[in-house]
């Protein structure tokens, strides 16, 4: 999994069925201090995230279809599965 | 998944079997400002998407679920076409 921030979302009529009332986010990486790593991916919200939160991406089918669909199987390679609510380093 | 613009069509007329009917597409991979981020590549079609459009694409494994109980060879797959993208400046710096 990887740390992300939650900068936007997408609005998209014509998806694949079961992407279907599920919420696309834009999610840039993030470092654990907060500073960006990489570039955005977009994510299935599972956990009611919203922009600027902190959050945890899974980046693996099986577990991002199940997490935010409810069954595997779905052409779903990321989702959101967690809203941070601090990193603590060298705990 | 990730956001990419649809270039053009790939004619194969030889191909796996398991292709056969599907829609190859060559698609340019976007960032979330829809700027151009790294190479294009051969994506298929779930969705109905055509040249110019804006999607996004789901990879590996699971880009050949669109297609079950079809096993259609596949990482990339486009899986929808982007009516907007909402960014907020407060947060992508």
């Amino acid at each position: 999994m990887i740390l992300g921030r939650v900068v936007g979302n997408v609005v998209a009529t014509q998806k694949d069925e079961r992407y279907e009332g599920g919420r696309i986010m834009v999610v840039r990486p993030i470092n654990p201090d907060g500073s960006d790593a990489g570039d955005e991916l977009l994510a299935l919200d599972a956990v009611d995230s919203g922009v600027g939160d902190t959050v945890v991406v899974v980046r693996e089918g099986w577990s991002a279809s199940t997490t935010s669909t409810g069954s595997p199987g779905a052409a779903i390679d990321s989702a959101i599965i967690g809203v941070v609510d601090t990193v603590e380093e060298n705990a | 998944m990730q956001f990419a613009r649809v270039l053009g069509t790939v004619v194969a007329t030889v191909k796996s079997e398991s292709l056969e009917g599907r829609k190859l597409l060559v698609i340019q991979p976007l960032d979330a400002s829809l700027d151009v981020k790294g190479r294009p590549m051969v994506a298929i079609d779930s969705v109905g998407a055509g040249k110019g459009e804006i999607v996004f694409w789901c990879r590996g494994r699971e880009a050949s679920f669109p297609f079950l109980p079809s096993e259609v060879p596949s990482d990339c797959t486009i899986v929808g076409i982007v009516d907007s993208v909402f960014l907020d400046s407060r947060f992508t710096g």
